[in-house]
C-alpha cells in the first residue's frame, strides 16, 4: 500500500489526516474537503475499517465541517470499492441526518438519496431500506424529518412486500406528534405520490392529503397547498373534482392568512395542475377573493401572479374573463392602502396590456397606469416606468409620456437617493424608448444634474448613465451635448465637481473614441494635473492611466508622460504613487 | 392541601458562595425543561446553570431525584451600545426550553437585548492517534513515517458541552421581557415593552414584528407590554399582558399584524379600592396558559388570577397573595418594592398555583379545595431533608406564636421566580441568590 512510496508522498497525507482533528475550524474544513485524497492514500480496504467508522463518531463538530462531510459521502462510492460496498457509506450519513442543524441534515439526506441510486436491488433491500426504517422509527423527531426525504428513492426498486411497508411507515409519519415531522411529510407528499401507482395514490395519499390539509397547525397546512400541485398532475381530469378540489377550496378560505397567501403564491401552478375546466369554474372566483382579501400580504402575493394567470386563461374565453371578473378587482388594487400591495401590482399591470391589446389597452388600462404613475409611493412609480417596455409593444409610448415626464422629474428628485438611484438606471431604457429628441429636450438636463448631486453613489451612477446613453445615442451626440457640459465642470470651484469630470472622463473615454478623448478630453485632465487638491491630482494620475489604451503612442509621449513624470515627484504621497503605477502600466518608463 | 405541602421536605438547596453572595449571583429566572429531567437557572450575571436529576438508585432510596449541577456556561456578557451611549447588562431575564429534537438539550435565554440558543450536548469519546506527533505530543520526524495512521476514538469521561448556536440580536429597541417558543417547533416570539417579534429559530438576521403599540407620539405612551406567552398548542393563539391589568389574546391567523386583538380581558375596577397606588398594583407583572391551554394565570402585585379563554368580563378566581401589604403601600412604593416583578406558576395538572412574596415566602394556592399555604424558603429554617412549615403574617398588636408582625418582614428578601416540574410535585424557588428544590416526602 501507501507505504511502500517512500516518505515524501506520505508527508502531505500524514498532514491532512492529523488537520482533521486540528483545533482551526478552517484547517479541518480544508481536510474535510480533501477527504477524497487521504481515502485515496488509504486505499478503499483502509477507508472502509478505519476512516468511516471515524467519521460516524465526528458528529460533534461545527456544522460547516459536518455540511462538507456530508457532502463529500455522496461521491464517496468509488474510494470504498465502488457499488459493491456502497453501503459502508451508511453509518457515517446516517448519524449525520439526526443532526439538529437542517442544512447538515438536508444535506445528509440529498447525499444519502444520491448513494441510493448505486445501490444493487438487494443491497438497497438489505442495507438502505432498513436504515430508512431506523430513521422512520427514531426517538428524535430529526431522525423521522430526514426518513421523509427517503421514500421516495427506495420505492420504486424494492418488492411489493416492502413497498408496503414503506407506504405504512409514511402514512405513521404524516401523523407524527410533532409538527416538525408532519411538516416534513407534508413537504415530500407530492414527491412520493410521483413514485406511487395510481391506485395508491387515490388509496393513500389523497387520505394523507386531505388530513396534512386539514391539520391543526397553519405551517403544516400551508405544505399541503404544494403537494396539491403534484397530486393535481397525476390524478386523471375526472378525478380532481371529487378527490383534490374540495380541499383546494377549502385552503383557498383556509381561516390562516399564511395558508391563503400560499395558495396565491402557487396559483400559477395550481392553475396549470387543474387544467382550464376547473380554472374557469373554480379558479377565478378564488383568485378575486384573494385579490379582495383582508390581508395585505395575500393581495400583494395575488396582484403579483395576475399576469401570470391572465396569460394562462383558455383563449377562448380569455377576453371575457379578463374584462368581467379580473379587471374591477384590478381597478381596486390600484388604490390599495398598502404600498406593498400596489408596487405588486405596478410591476406586473403592464403585461396585461399585450394580453388584452390595443384597444382595451387606451381604453382601460391606461388610467391605471396614468394612476399609478401619480402614486404616492415611490416604488408603485418606479415599477411602472421600469416595465415601459411592454406598453411601448402596444400602444406606443407617447400615449404615456405627459404624465411619465412629471412622474420621473419628481422621482429624479426625490428626498431619498436610493430612490434617484432606481431612477437613474431605467434612464437608458427610456431614453431608448422615447428617443433622443424627447431625451434632448426633457431628460438630459436631469441627467447631469445628477453630475453634481451631493451623494456619491448617485454622483457614480449618473457617470455611468452617460456612458449608456453614448452607447445608445453615439459619440457624435455625446461630443455635441454632453462632453462639453461635463469639461466645463473642470473649473468648478467645488473639487468634488472637479473630480466628477475626471470620473465622467473614465467612463466616457472607451465610449467616444480616440478623436474625442484626445482632441477634447485630454487637454482638460492634463490641465487638471496642476490642481491644488491633491485629491484631484492623483485622480488625473488614475484618469490618464484608464484613458492611455484610448489614446495613440504620440499623444501618449508627448503630452501624458511629460505630465506623468512630474505627478511622480509630487509632495504627495498618493499622487506620487497613482502615477507611478500609471506610468508603469503604460509602460511610459 | 396543608397535609400535603407540610409532607414537602427539603430535598437540597443549591447555595452559590453566601458569604460573598454579589449582585451577580441572584438569580434572575427558573425554568424546567419539557420533562422535568434538567431545570436551568439564569443570574445577574449573565450565567446559566442547568441542574440535571440524579437517576434513581436502589442503594439510596431517599436520594430520589436530587438534582446537581450539570452544566454552568456565561450566556451573555455585559455590553456597551456605542450609538445611544447606552450599558447592556448581562442578566439573563428569561430562559425558555426547545422541544427535545435530538440527543442534546437546547434553550433560549435572553437579557434585555439579545436572545441565543444554546446547545448542551454530551461527548464520551475522543479521538486519539496522530501521524506527526507521538502520545506525549512531541513532534516526530517526517522521515520516520512509514505508515499513515487513522485516528481512533477511545471512551473518556463523560464532558457536557455548551455551545452558543444562534445569536437573535438588534430586533429590540426596548428591554425584552419575555420570550415563548411557539408549539409548531418552529417559531419563537420575542416581547419588549412595546413591540412583540416573531422569529423563527433557524434565521437570525429577520425577526416579524407582530405586534407594535408604540404611539407615533411618545408622550402620549399610556401602556406598555409586560409579559407574553404563545398558547401550549394552539400555534396561532398568543397572549399579552399589559401594565394596565388588561390581557390581550391575539390570532395570527387573522392578519400579519396582530395590532387588533381577537379577544380582551379586563376586570372593571373597583371604585370602593381606588387610591392613588391602584394603577400601580394593577399593572400585571406575569401571564401563563395552564397547560390544558384553556385558562391563564396573571398575577399584579397583590393577587393572582386565573381568567378563563371563554370568558372576557371578568377573572374566573382571584387570589389574595399578600393582602396584609395593603396597609404599607407608601413605604413600599419608597422603597421601589412595588414595581417588583412577580412572576407565577401552574402544577402540572393546573390545580394548585405559585408565586412568590416577601420575606422568602411564597404562597400556593389550591384551585379545587380553595386552601392556601405560606411557606418559606430560607437557609436558617430548612436543613436539607427537613419538612417546610406552613408560616403566617399577622396584622395588628397580637401575635400568636409562629406568627410574623408584617412589619417584622424582611423586604429585601423577595421570592420572584419559581418553577414547577411539569409532572411531578417538585418545585424550584429561587430566593435572591439561593435555589431551593422541595419535593414531596419520600417515605
Amino acid at each position: 500500500m501507501a507505504g511502500a512510496e517512500g516518505d515524501d508522498s506520505l508527508y502531505p497525507i500524514a498532514v491532512l489526516i492529523d488537520e482533521l482533528r486540528n483545533e482551526d475550524v478552517q484547517l479541518r474544513l480544508n481536510s474535510i474537503k480533501k477527504l477524497s485524497t487521504i481515502a485515496l492514500a488509504l486505499g478503499v480496504e483502509r477507508t472502509r475499517t478505519e476512516l468511516l467508522p471515524f467519521l460516524t463518531d465526528t458528529i460533534y463538530d461545527e456544522d460547516e465541517v459536518l455540511l462538507a462531510l456530508a457532502e463529500q459521502l455522496g461521491s464517496f462510492t468509488v474510494l470504498v470499492g465502488g457499488p459493491e460496498y456502497v453501503h459502508c457509506l451508511l453509518p457515517p450519513l446516517e448519524s449525520l441526518a439526526t443532526v439538529e442543524e437542517t442544512v447538515v441534515r438536508d444535506k445528509a439526506v440529498e447525499s444519502l438519496r444520491k448513494i441510493s441510486q448505486e445501490h444493487s436491488p438487494v443491497d438497497l433491500e438489505v442495507h438502505f431500506e432498513p436504515l430508512v426504517k431506523r430513521l422512520a422509527c427514531g426517538d428524535w423527531f430529526t431522525s423521522r424529518t430526514s426518513a421523509c426525504g427517503l421514500f421516495s428513492v427506495c420505492y420504486p426498486r424494492v418488492s411489493s412486500t416492502v413497498k408496503a411497508e414503506i407506504r405504512q411507515h409514511f402514512r405513521t409519519l404524516c401523523s407524527d406528534d410533532t409538527p416538525m415531522v408532519r411538516r416534513a411529510a407534508a413537504s415530500k407528499l407530492g414527491e412520493f405520490a410521483k413514485v406511487l401507482e395510481l391506485d395508491y395514490v387515490k388509496s393513500d395519499i389523497i387520505p394523507l392529503f386531505t388530513a396534512l390539509a386539514s391539520d391543526e397547525q397553519d405551517s403544516v397546512r400551508l405544505l399541503a397547498v404544494e403537494a396539491c400541485v403534484s397530486i393535481a398532475t397525476l390524478l386523471p381530469q375526472e378525478d380532481l373534482e371529487a378527490l383534490v378540489m374540495p380541499t383546494l377550496r377549502q385552503a383557498a378560505e383556509d381561516k390562516s392568512w399564511r395558508v391563503r397567501y400560499m395558495v396565491a403564491d402557487k396559483f400559477s401552478e395550481l392553475q396549470k395542475a387543474v387544467g382550464p375546466e376547473i380554472t374557469k369554474n373554480d379558479l377565478v372566483p378564488a383568485f378575486q377573493n384573494l385579490l379582495k382579501d383582508c390581508e395585505a400580504e395575500v393581495r400583494a402575493a395575488a396582484a403579483n401572479k395576475v399576469k401570470e394567470f391572465c396569460e394562462n386563461l383558455p383563449e377562448d374565453s380569455r377576453e371575457t374573463i379578463i374584462m368581467t371578473h379580473v379587471l374591477p378587482c384590478v381597478k381596486e388594487l390600484v388604490s390599495d392602502t398598502n404600498q406593498h400591495v400596489k408596487s405588486a401590482l405596478a410591476s406586473v399591470i403592464m403585461g396585461l396590456s399585450t394580453i388584452l391589446g390595443k384597444d382595451n389597452t387606451v381604453e382601460h388600462l391606461l388610467p391605471l397606469f396614468l394612476a399609478q404613475l401619480k402614486d404616492e409611493c415611490p416604488e408603485v412609480r418606479l415599477n411602472i416606468i421600469s416595465n415601459l417596455d411592454c406598453v411601448n409593444e402596444v400602444i406606443g409610448i407617447r400615449q404615456l409620456s405627459q404624465s411619465l415626464l412629471p412622474a420621473i422629474v419628481e422621482l429624479a428628485e426625490d428626498a431619498k437617493w436610493r430612490v434617484r438611484l432606481a431612477i437613474i438606471e431605467y434612464m437608458p431604457l427610456l431614453a431608448g424608448q422615447l428617443g433622443v429628441e424627447f431625451f434632448d429636450e426633457k431628460l438630459n438636463s436631469l441627467c447631469m444634474a445628477w453630475l453634481v448631486d451631493h451623494v456619491y453613489a448617485i454622483r457614480e451612477a449618473a457617470t455611468c448613465n452617460l456612458m449608456k446613453l453614448v452607447e445608445k445615442f453615439g459619440a457624435e451626440w455625446a461630443q455635441n451635448t454632453i462632453v462639453p457640459k461635463v469639461l466645463s465642470m473642470s473649473n468648478d470651484p467645488n473639487y468634488l465637481h472637479r473630480m466628477t469630470t475626471l470620473f465622467c472622463i473614465n467612463a466616457l473615454s472607451e465610449v467616444c473614441g480616440q478623436e474625442i478623448t484626445t482632441k477634447h478630453m485630454l487637454p482638460v485632465v492634463l490641465k487638471m494635473a496642476s490642481d491644488q487638491v491633491a485629491n484631484v491630482r492623483f485622480n488625473v494620475a488614475k484618469c490618464l492611466q484608464k484613458i492611455g489604451p484610448v489614446l495613440d503612442s504620440s499623444a501618449l509621449q508627448a503630452e501624458v508622460k511629460p505630465v506623468l513624470e512630474i505627478l511622480a515627484t509630487d509632495q504627495d504621497m498618493d499622487v506620487k504613487y497613482f502615477a507611478q503605477e500609471a506610468i508603469s502600466v503604460l509602460t511610459l518608463a | 392541601m396543608d397535609e400535603e405541602l407540610d409532607s414537602r421536605k427539603v430535598n437540597n438547596s443549591f447555595l452559590r458562595d453566601h458569604n460573598y453572595a454579589t449582585e451577580a449571583d441572584i438569580i434572575s429566572t427558573v425554568e424546567f425543561n419539557s420533562t422535568g429531567e434538567l431545570l436551568a437557572t439564569g443570574d445577574k450575571g449573565g450565567r446559566v446553570v442547568v441542574f440535571q436529576r440524579e437517576q434513581e438508585s436502589k442503594n439510596q432510596p431517599h436520594r430520589r431525584g436530587e438534582y446537581n449541577v450539570y452544566s454552568t456556561f456565561q450566556s451573555h456578557e455585559p455590553e456597551f451600545d456605542y450609538l445611544k451611549s447606552l450599558e447592556i447588562e448581562e442578566k439573563i431575564n428569561k430562559i425558555r426550553w426547545l422541544p427535545q429534537q435530538n440527543a442534546a438539550y437546547f434553550l433560549l435565554s435572553t437579557n434585555d437585548k439579545t436572545v441565543k440558543l444554546w446547545k448542551i450536548s454530551e461527548r464520551d469519546k475522543r479521538p486519539e492517534g496522530y501521524n506527526l506527533k507521538d502520545e506525549d505530543g512531541r513532534v516526530r520526524d517526517p522521515s520516520t513515517i512509514t505508515a499513515l495512521r487513522v485516528p481512533v476514538l477511545r471512551p473518556m469521561d463523560l464532558m457536557v458541552e455548551a455551545t452558543p448556536r444562534r445569536v437573535f440580536s438588534n430586533a429590540h429597541t426596548y428591554h425584552i421581557n419575555s420570550i415563548s417558543v411557539n408549539s409548531d417547533y418552529e417559531t419563537y416570539m420575542s416581547t419588549d415593552d412595546l413591540r412583540i417579534n416573531l422569529w423563527n429559530l433557524e434565521i437570525t438576521n429577520r425577526s416579524f414584528n407582530i405586534v407594535d403599540i408604540k404611539p407615533a407620539n411618545m408622550e402620549e405612551l399610556t401602556e406598555v407590554i409586560t409579559a407574553a406567552e404563545f398558547h401550549p398548542n394552539h400555534c396561532n393563539t398568543f397572549v399579552y399582558s399589559s401594565s394596565k391589568g388588561s390581557l390581550r389574546l391575539c390570532d395570527m391567523r387573522a392578519a400579519a399584524l396582530c395590532d387588533n386583538h381577537s379577544k380582551f380581558f379586563e376586570e372593571p375596577e373597583d371604585p370602593n379600592n381606588r387610591s392613588f397606588f391602584s394603577e400601580i398594583i394593577s399593572s400585571i407583572s406575569d401571564v401563563k396558559f395552564s397547560h390544558s391551554g384553556r385558562y391563564l394565570m396573571t398575577r399584579d402585585y397583590l393577587t393572582v388570577k386565573v381568567w378563563d379563554l371563554n370568558m372576557e368580563s371578568k377573572p374566573l378566581e382571584t387570589y389574595q397573595v399578600h393582602d396584609y401589604l395593603r396597609s404599607k403601600m407608601c413605604s413600599l412604593y419608597e422603597n421601589d418594592c412595588i414595581f417588583d416583578k412577580f412572576e407565577c406558576v401552574w402544577n402540572g395538572t393546573d390545580s394548585v398555583l405559585m408565586t412568590g412574596s416577601y420575606n422568602n415566602f411564597f404562597r400556593m394556592f389550591d384551585r379545587n379545595t380553595k386552601r392556601d399555604v405560606t411557606l418559606e424558603a430560607s437557609r436558617e429554617n430548612s436543613k436539607p431533608r427537613a419538612i417546610l412549615k406552613p408560616r403566617k403574617v399577622c396584622m395588628g398588636g397580637k401575635r400568636r406564636k409562629d406568627e410574623i408582625s408584617v412589619d417584622s418582614l424582611d423586604f429585601s428578601k423577595k421570592i420572584l421566580h419559581t418553577a414547577w416540574h411539569p409532572s411531578e410535585n417538585i418545585i424550584a424557588v429561587a430566593a435572591t441568590n439561593n435555589l431551593y428544590i422541595f419535593q414531596d416526602k419520600v417515605n
